[in-house]
């Protein structure tokens, strides 16, 4: 993408993109990471997002959706700002899964895919995330909480909700 | 942060640097790193194979493939480049030994990426990391930055007339992206369908070019094969099964844990020593030995059992992934059953009918039972749409889920027939479900 051109990422974002479609023998190979870090910034694929990708990989935006469809971590609308995934497959669900998850859902007031009202958590139930020896498992965002019981559910949540107070107070 | 365990039982060759701070590539060094690929290097690509061969590693990943053989599939004059695939979409339920290989030991990976691309005349290789392991990715991410400022990756590699280059890949959320040629359509930048075989990958692989495809776990067990010798590393294991594997242990178990064993190891001393038995004190009631999609064993079938692919195998079951899940007798195992095909449900890409939609009919149908509307037609109903999807598929994916389903139902018929005419399932904990 040219310098000149707008784009809706921040510059550190845009110049990341400039060099990942670069990174591979053919630049369509850029797609599924460009789409997962376009998510993390922008919080989900909206359609301004789809058609700069779709530009910077030279390929149709129906093209980008039909691959971006497939895939289960992206998405097409606002998740919370810390997208909860409580993993309820076997080695988890075995060692009470399902009661952290239902505490979840009992403190945060929504099921599965919800977001609360404030914006700040959404909730998900997820397939293995690759942590049954530590289970159960699941992943705010991109971070890993092992070990879990549903007594342990309320601190997790505060300390993400402080985080989002400590920048409040700074800005 | 994934708790590392200990036993004196392990053999710790793959795992040897946990915990040692070895993603630090000095600390790597200081460990003995880097010393196989220079040996490989000086013996040439065709000893590296023979070697390879002779260490009877086999691939990690599930179906057991030797290494050695796979590498020397790849032809050696190709008008395309050819790739090296390193596969770390770990998915497999019950699996989370590559988790602690990114993490603590990634330079291994890279070492065993640089061998393998030797040994096949690769220039390019790449490591794909399920979307999941972020922390994960920056980690090898580093560590291949590491490497190229040292000279490791680049021209000359040691002082050769080598040339290799590494590149890291996220994937974004897809088991099925862990089959060989959905990988490559992934990393193609496309939906991960599988690609119907013939062609190979070792001929047609990634963008068309030759391509050997290795398990995460596969890869950073090549140096040690070539720091031991192929002999020592062969006679570490059983027959046919060369050296250790990391076996992911959960469920119900006191010590959960990746331990490192030597292949054919006794799947109950696994159990009962090395993980501490069944939690509370309860009893074993059945064991998933290699993953969610492998068959489940009795305790009967157990005693005796020797964790290698053939012995598990003759036992009717696979070795798979190592991911061995304990279930006590306190749980349904119908409704481990339909937690099981629930997954497979949710994965199944769509691609092939038998899959899509067999996996959906037996999601249907485990739940009906499992809250008690099953009729006894069911249970047979059930056997018939999993022996219909197996070996119909264009990846295995359809068989993985068949495979548990058949062995639930075969194994545990009765607690199937339990759940029939609106009773109440039989473990208390579901007792309301059941009754609505």
């Amino acid at each position: 993408m040219s310098p000149e051109t707008m784009s809706i990422f921040s510059p550190k974002m845009a110049a990341r993109f400039d060099a990942l479609v670069e990174k591979y023998p053919v630049r369509r190979s850029a797609l599924v990471p460009m789409l997962l870090y376009s998510q993390d910034e922008i919080g989900y694929l909206s359609d301004a997002v789809i058609a700069e990708v779709a530009q910077r990989i030279g390929i149709t935006e129906l093209d980008v959706r039909n691959v971006a469809t497939y895939y289960s971590m992206l998405r097409f609308k606002p998740a919370g700002k810390f997208n909860v995934q409580v993993c309820t497959n076997i080695s988890c669900m075995l060692r009470g899964a399902y009661d952290v998850y239902e505490k979840f859902q009992e403190e945060l007031g929504v099921g599965h895919k919800g977001v609360t009202a404030d914006g700040i958590f959404s909730l998900e139930e997820v397939e293995c995330i690759g942590a049954c020896c530590w289970a159960p498992a699941i992943q705010v965002n991109y971070d890993f909480h092992d070990d879990l019981t549903p007594e342990s559910v309320p601190d997790i949540l505060d300390r993400y909700r402080n985080q989002v107070q400590d920048k409040e107070k700074n800005a | 942060m994934p708790r590392l365990v200990s036993h004196p039982d392990e053999v710790k060759v793959v795992s040897n640097r946990f915990g040692q701070g070895a993603a630090n590539i000095d600390k790597y060094l200081e460990l003995g790193g880097y010393e196989a690929v220079r040996k490989c290097l000086a013996q040439g690509p065709e000893w590296t194979i023979e070697e390879m061969k002779a260490s009877n590693l086999r691939g990690r990943g599930g179906a057991g493939f030797p290494t050695g053989m796979k590498w020397s599939f790849v032809p050696k004059q190709s008008p395309k480049p050819k790739y090296v695939l390193v596969n770390g979409d770990e998915s497999e339920p019950g699996t989370c030994k590559d988790h602690l290989i990114f993490l603590h030991d990634p330079h291994a990976v890279i070492e065993g990426t640089i061998i393998a691309g030797l040994a096949i005349g690769s220039k390019m290789g790449f490591i794909y990391l399920r979307g999941e392991y972020r922390y994960l990715l920056e980690i090898m991410e580093k560590a291949v930055a590491d490497a190229y400022a040292k000279g490791f990756l680049g021209k000359n590699i040691f002082g050769s007339d080598f040339e290799f280059q590494i590149i890291t890949q996220s994937g974004a959320g897809a088991y099925e992206v862990g089959e060989e040629s959905a990988l490559m359509e992934s990393l193609e930048g496309k939906r991960g369908v599988p690609r119907i075989k013939p062609p190979f990958p070792a001929v047609v692989g990634l963008y068309g070019g030759p391509t050997v495809i290795n398990n995460a776990e596969t890869i950073a067990t090549v140096p040690h094969v070539y720091e031991m010798g192929a002999a020592a590393f062969a006679a570490v294991g059983s027959a046919r099964n060369g050296g250790t594997r990391l076996f992911s242990i959960s469920g119900h178990v006191e010590r959960p844990g990746v331990y490192e064993l030597p292949m054919g190891y006794n799947l109950k001393k696994m159990i009962y020593e090395i993980a501490g038995g069944i939690r509370g004190g309860r009893k074993l009631k059945a064991v998933v030995p290699g993953g969610s999609s492998t068959p489940v064993l009795l305790p009967e079938e157990i005693e005796t059992l020797g964790m290698d692919f053939d012995q598990v195998g003759k036992a009717g079951s696979m070795l798979g992934s190592g991911g061995v899940v304990v279930i006590d007798d306190r749980t349904c195992i119908v409704e481990f059953a339909l937690r099981t095909i629930s997954f497979y449900q949710h994965e199944s890409c769509g691609w092939c009918i038998p899959c899509r939609e067999g996996t959906d009919w037996l999601k249907k149908s485990l739940t009906r039972f499992h809250a008690g509307f099953g009729t006894a037609k069911d249970i047979d109903n059930i056997r018939y749409l999993a022996e219909n999807m197996m070996g119909r598929t264009f990846c295995p994916l359809g068989d993985a889920a068949a495979m548990p389903t058949l062995g639930f139902v075969k194994k545990f018929r009765k607690e199937f027939e339990d759940h029939l005419d609106g009773k109440p399932c039989p473990f208390a904990k579901h007792t309301e479900m059941a009754v609505v």
